[in-house]
């Protein structure tokens, strides 16, 4: 009944916005039409997206081993989460990579795109040559990095050892492990953060180039005035990215280490899968997939906030 | 944002040196010492071929290592095989199903690229060119999924394909990527960019709303939808969590999950997982090579806004 005291409404707006529509944009053809449009994407995005979402938090209320019958827990697995010392350690972790990763990624993708934005012959190939390891799957480059890195017969490790320097243990060393897995992301992504760069680098006026010249700038304050200010939508986009891609940093991680050696590479979505396969806590990961949704917006959130305060647009 | 992405196709090509400026005036240059440019660019040059080196000789030593005859292993590496050999591949394909994975990956990629173009474009073509009421609503309600990554829909999704017994399908490999907010987004941009008089004059002619995303607006957005298609492959391409979670038989595997499958199996045997790796590598690189172009123009549109 409240559907009938509600119709006469949508009529006139519908009315309205005729005016300013096409012309066929009106009532039951128009609604058919739209739901034409719209219920390919929106189905699939309801059933494995918003669905799992919403189920995630019923989840993250109970305990279950995916076995027997869930068993109502309330908030305990939040309050356990937040007093596990182990948590504090997974975040941890996962910011020392981000800490790691981020400033080898950015200043090689910069460095890189500062020389390949040059006129040079072989540029295509230098191009193509960083960006080839960005097409390579994250599985296939742990792999060939925990080879590479292999403490025993690894190729860095000869070349270390012919050249008398030490020789880590990489991946099979607590201290070291986490830095090899930081090498290995790093060159992945950094042909990525080369194009973003240089993407960002094309788009600045020549003009503004050529008249600080004149003006005597030397090519360090060019850099320094034109170039860093004016690349700062480029670098904030990829500090974006790589904070979020990051925080959820897991491929390289269950195939390089696996969490190991004794738990100092075990990062939160390392742990969100072994909480869940391994240990059938599915209602403890569940909560710990929240507690990184929720630090993933806070970080979204105050990025947009402070975008405007050092971005700058040419 | 097309003309973006054709901007900096065409920036990346050589640029033709401008012959006149602005005012009909050759082009001022701005005088150098010769000699600092030199070594200048000797430096650039010794730089960027280190660079080259370190990206390149990864691939490299993946395929020596394939090659090596897995017993001198152990002795530690050589660049130059004495007698290279094929046993490596051979028990590669005879441990796992390999051309079946490559043919999976490759299909799973395809399949899930078509879909979030079809649903992309479509629900882009409502959201820029449709008047309905709660329009914006919906919108942002899409925008929020995007938010929300995989690695934490893990876990309710798998159980949601164990309840409803899909799990180990091929429909459950695709299933979180039918759809992406973020395909829809950058269409919705591209469609809403197109000059309105276009579908305009072709309602005066009579057409519908099908006939004008299928005839005037899929054809124009032609630039946006390369950048959405190789977002969609590369992502299911790479993907890793997803199928290790919902895939058990190694006939359903994609190539991360064979290879991660194939590590377990063969821990120290890195002849075996080099040549595992060359294999999943070869693919994508052929990929690469015939749309090199695209596939960076379109990474570069991600960042471009």
């Amino acid at each position: 009944m409240t559907t009938a005291t509600a119709q006469p409404a949508p009529v006139t707006a519908r009315r309205v916005r005729h005016t300013r529509g096409l012309p066929g944009d009106r009532g039951w053809r128009n609604a058919f039409w739209v739901l034409v449009f719209l219920l390919p994407s929106a189905v699939p995005l309801l059933l494995f997206t918003v669905i799992p979402m919403g189920a995630s938090i019923w989840v993250s209320l109970h305990k279950w081993n995916l076995i027997s019958a869930p068993k109502y827990a309330g908030v305990d697995n939040y309050v356990r989460l937040l007093h596990d010392p182990q948590t504090g350690k997974l975040f941890l972790h996962t910011l020392g990579y981000i800490a790691g990763y981020l400033p080898l990624v950015y200043l090689g993708g910069l460095g890189l795109a500062v020389m390949l934005n040059k006129k040079l012959a072989g540029r295509t190939f230098f191009r193509a040559a960083v960006f080839l390891p960005v097409i390579t799957s994250w599985v296939v480059v742990a792999l060939v990095w925990q080879w590479l890195l292999n403490p025993a017969n690894g190729v860095v490790n000869a070349v270390l050892g012919a050249l008398h320097l030490g020789q880590p243990g990489w991946w099979t060393d607590p201290d070291w492990a986490m830095p090899s897995i930081i090498l290995a992301s790093a060159w992945k992504d950094l042909g990525f953060v080369m194009v973003i760069m240089l993407a960002g680098l094309q788009a600045i006026p020549s003009e503004l180039q050529e008249a600080a010249t004149v003006d005597g700038a030397t090519g360090w304050q060019r850099f320094r005035r034109i170039t860093l200010p004016l690349l700062s939508p480029s670098s904030f986009f990829v500090v974006v990215i790589s904070l979020i891609n990051g925080l959820q940093v897991f491929d390289q991680v269950f195939v390089m280490t696996g969490g190991g050696p004794q738990g100092a590479t075990q990062v939160v979505v390392g742990q969100i899968y072994n909480l869940t396969f391994r240990y059938g806590r599915a209602g403890d990961a569940a909560a710990l997939s929240w507690l990184l949704f929720v630090l993933i917006l806070v970080i979204t959130a105050a990025q947009l906030a402070g975008q405007r305060r050092w971005v700058t647009h040419a | 944002m097309p003309s973006a992405v054709r901007h900096f196709t065409t920036t990346l090509a050589e640029s033709p040196e401008p012959v006149t400026d602005r005012r009909g005036m050759p082009p001022r240059r701005i005088a150098r010492p010769a000699s600092r440019i030199t070594v200048g660019r000797i430096a650039l040059y010794l730089g960027l071929i280190a660079c080259a080196f370190v990206m390149l000789f990864p691939f490299l030593w993946t395929v020596v290592t394939s090659i090596t005859p897995g017993g001198t292993l152990s002795q530690g590496p050589t660049l130059f095989v004495k007698n290279p050999t094929l046993d490596a591949y051979r028990t590669l394909f005879a441990t796992l199903p390999m051309w079946r994975i490559v043919l999976n990956s490759f299909a799973v990629a395809v399949v899930a690229t078509v879909l979030q173009l079809i649903t992309g474009s479509m629900a882009g073509y409502a959201f820029g060119r449709m008047s309905f009421r709660g329009r914006g609503v919906v919108f942002g309600a899409y925008l929020a999924t995007l938010m929300v990554p995989l690695q934490v829909l893990v876990v309710p999704l798998f159980i949601e394909m164990k309840v409803l017994t899909l799990q180990d399908t091929y429909f459950s490999l695709l299933a979180p990527s039918m759809a992406s907010a973020l395909g829809v987004f950058l269409l919705k941009q591209a469609i809403e960019a197109l000059p309105r008089e276009l579908d305009e004059a072709a309602v005066i002619d009579g057409a519908g709303h099908l006939r004008i995303f299928t005839t005037i607006v899929l054809p124009l957005i032609r630039p946006s939808l390369a950048t959405v298609a190789i977002l969609a492959f590369m992502a299911s391409w790479n993907s890793f969590l997803w199928p290790l979670v919902v895939i058990r038989s190694p006939e359903l595997m994609t190539l991360p999950l064979g290879l991660s499958a194939l590590h377990g199996q063969y821990t120290t045997a890195w002849d075996v997982v080099m040549a595992g790796s060359v294999v999943s590598i070869i693919p994508i690189a052929v990929v690469y090579v015939l749309a090199q172009r695209h596939i960076i123009a379109g990474l570069a549109h991600t960042g471009i806004k």
